[in-house]
């Protein structure tokens, strides 16, 4: 079967962003740029279910800037076979999800893996949408995927715990943190990847709007708290919090 | 201009986000229908109908929604919400399932949990793991929002009397089917409604040592967390998980313990109103957002605090 991962290019996990000196956004110059943790979880499962024989073919999908060809690289050095690239810059997830959808009716894959949040938008809207726009059923925040023949079960962390729902196939997953744990991709595999078949399109070879409905007119640092103190021991530690910040 | 909040439930009751949300609502402005979807869930309708500011409440009793299936409730709530022009539910992981794909199926843009109303166009909403807040404008005709429960005070639970309208509106999408589940069952308050939340992180080496952390909870009322490093050790069940990608809790006291302060972590905790964090690496980013930091084995400050509580 054949399996389609969506892989977005973001701010590093580890890069504290600052808000940009006009308040029109975040800075990003010069700051290190890697794929969402998220789509690194999607890339792992695709290919840990390629390696079982379930899966026979992985398409990476990344919808951003020329340069977002470094995180399918990456994607292909981790064991996806081709990528498709869609440059458009700043697409928000309901145009993302329209062109995965285009790509899915052309490519008509059995699984669509996301993540379950972009760390960048911390949105956890696209695989959803996806979802709804193919008509498709959705397991969210999965920790566990297990194919079958025509269907998929899929365990979900929720607030209350752990939930598993069966869909038919195609359908789509989004992945949280305890689905797996991504390996690294070896040099030999790096350079392999360089010669597996990257496309590149654009919006309108898909016939998909993607400007913005949704107007971003500021940007802004959050409240900063003020530096508190340390205390000496538990017994100054109750005592503040007994009678000067009196919560307990 | 009409708002309707979608509950919040276990088919028995409700659940109290939902007063958060209809706080939110009221924000916004206008009459508020409050849509409740499930199964064998009349006694919900009729305490949502209770709710302080609601003006309709539209049950719609069916084993379609009986495990809130994100197929069969979009396609319910793309249908009755027609009619609105703000459509909104909890950032729950209920929310943030079924929710988008309303907005999907309704063609407009969602706009995920916004953590204030500027007015009836304009949200707040935290992005990257709250290092930022942006201001967000929609024009759409229809809004279809996520509300962050711990912004917005709740609205009162009893007051209201409204009508209970039901819904015959069978939505089985025919491509999703529940299994099971596993509930995490405890005796204290949930996470994400609790005055006082203490967590533990990678520092508690065990699962069994958390036994340290729930003594004091029981004798603070409070929840017990837990950072990712926590839950992917297996120490305790994801549920537990604060932070950007997990629960996100303001109570009035924070405790962390051996927890570094990862700015994921911080996402979910920062507005708590005090935050104490009790570390032994004095360096640990942690007590840079802390109001009272102790620098100490956990192993002797934990069980002390609980004799001297
Ligand atoms: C995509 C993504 C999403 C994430 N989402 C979340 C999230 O939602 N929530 C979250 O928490 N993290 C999240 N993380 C992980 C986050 O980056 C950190 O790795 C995690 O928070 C670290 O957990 P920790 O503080 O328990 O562990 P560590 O960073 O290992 O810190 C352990 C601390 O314990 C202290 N300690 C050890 N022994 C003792 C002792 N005996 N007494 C006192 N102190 C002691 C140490 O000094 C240290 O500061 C996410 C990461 C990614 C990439
Ligand atoms: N621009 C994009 N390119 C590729 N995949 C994306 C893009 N935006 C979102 N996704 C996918 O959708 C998931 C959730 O993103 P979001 O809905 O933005 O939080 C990500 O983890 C990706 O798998």
């Amino acid at each position: 079967m054949k399996v389609l991962v969506a892989v977005k290019r973001v701010v590093d996990y580890n890069v504290k962003v600052r808000v940009a000196a006009d308040n029109s956004g975040v800075d990003l110059n010069n700051v290190k740029m890697a794929m969402n943790p998220f789509c690194e979880i999607a890339v792992e499962e695709a290919v840990r279910l390629k390696e079982k024989g379930v899966a026979t073919e992985i398409v990476a999908v990344a919808v951003g800037p020329k340069q977002a060809q470094e995180q399918i690289r990456t994607a292909l050095a981790l064991g996806a076979d081709r990528g498709i690239l869609v440059e458009a810059e700043d697409v928000q997830p309901l145009g993302v999800a329209k062109l995965l959808k285009a790509i899915v009716d052309e490519e008509k894959p059995d699984l669509v893996i996301l993540g379950k949040q972009a760390i960048d938008g911390d949105n956890n809207q696209t695989g959803q949408m996806l979802a709804a726009l193919a008509g498709m059923g959705q397991g969210t925040f999965a920790s566990e995927v297990n194919v079958a023949e025509g269907s998929v079960k899929v365990t979900r962390e929720i607030d209350g715990g752990l939930q598993t729902v069966e869909l038919k196939l195609p359908a789509v997953v989004t992945t949280d943190l305890r689905l797996n744990e991504p390996r690294y991709a070896s040099l030999p595999n790096i350079m392999k990847a360089k010669k597996k078949p990257l496309d590149t399109k654009a919006p309108g070879d898909f016939g998909v709007d993607v400007s913005p409905l949704v107007k971003t007119v500021k940007v802004e640092p959050p409240a900063e708290r003020q530096a508190g103190v340390k205390v000496a021991d538990v017994a100054e530690l109750v005592d503040k919090l007994k009678n000067e910040a009196k919560v307990i | 201009m009409s708002v309707l909040v979608y509950a919040e439930h276990d088919n028995a009751s409700l659940k109290g986000v939902t007063l958060n949300t209809v706080a939110a609502a009221q924000q916004i402005g206008g009459d508020i229908t409050v849509l409740v979807a499930g199964s064998g869930c009349s006694a919900v309708a009729e305490e949502a109908a209770k709710i302080d500011g609601v003006a309709k409440v539209l049950l719609a009793d069916n084993a379609a929604y009986e495990h809130q299936l994100a197929e069969n409730v979009a396609d319910l709530v793309a249908e009755v919400g027609k009619g609105y022009k703000y459509i909104l539910a909890a950032a729950t992981t209920t929310g943030k399932n079924f929710l988008p794909r309303v907005a999907a199926l309704l063609d407009v843009q969602m706009i995920s949990e916004i953590s204030a109303v500027v007015d009836a166009n304009t949200f707040l909403r935290p992005i990257y793991a709250g290092n930022a807040i942006a201001t967000v404008q929609s024009d759409q005709e229809t809004n279809v929002i996520t509300v962050r429960g711990t912004s917005f005070d709740p609205v009162a639970a009893e007051g209201g009397s409204a009508s209970v309208e039901n819904l015959d509106l069978a939505k089985d999408a025919g491509v999703s089917s529940f299994v099971g589940e596993e509930l995490a069952k405890s005796d204290r308050p949930d996470l994400t409604a609790a005055d006082v939340v203490i967590s533990g992180g990678r520092g508690m080496q065990n699962g069994d040592n958390f036994e340290m952390l729930y003594k004091v909870a029981d004798k603070l009322g409070a929840a017990v967390g837990a950072s990712r490093a926590a839950v992917d050790a297996g120490f305790v069940p994801n549920d537990m998980q604060v932070g950007q990608t997990g629960k996100i809790v303001a109570p009035q006291l924070y405790v962390a313990v051996g927890i570094s302060g990862a700015i994921q972590h911080l996402a979910g905790m920062k507005d708590s109103k005090v935050i104490v964090a009790i570390n032994k690496d004095e360096e640990a980013p942690i007590f840079q957002v802390a109001d009272y930091g102790l620098v100490a084995d956990l192993f002797e400050a934990v069980p002390e605090l609980e004799s001297k509580l």
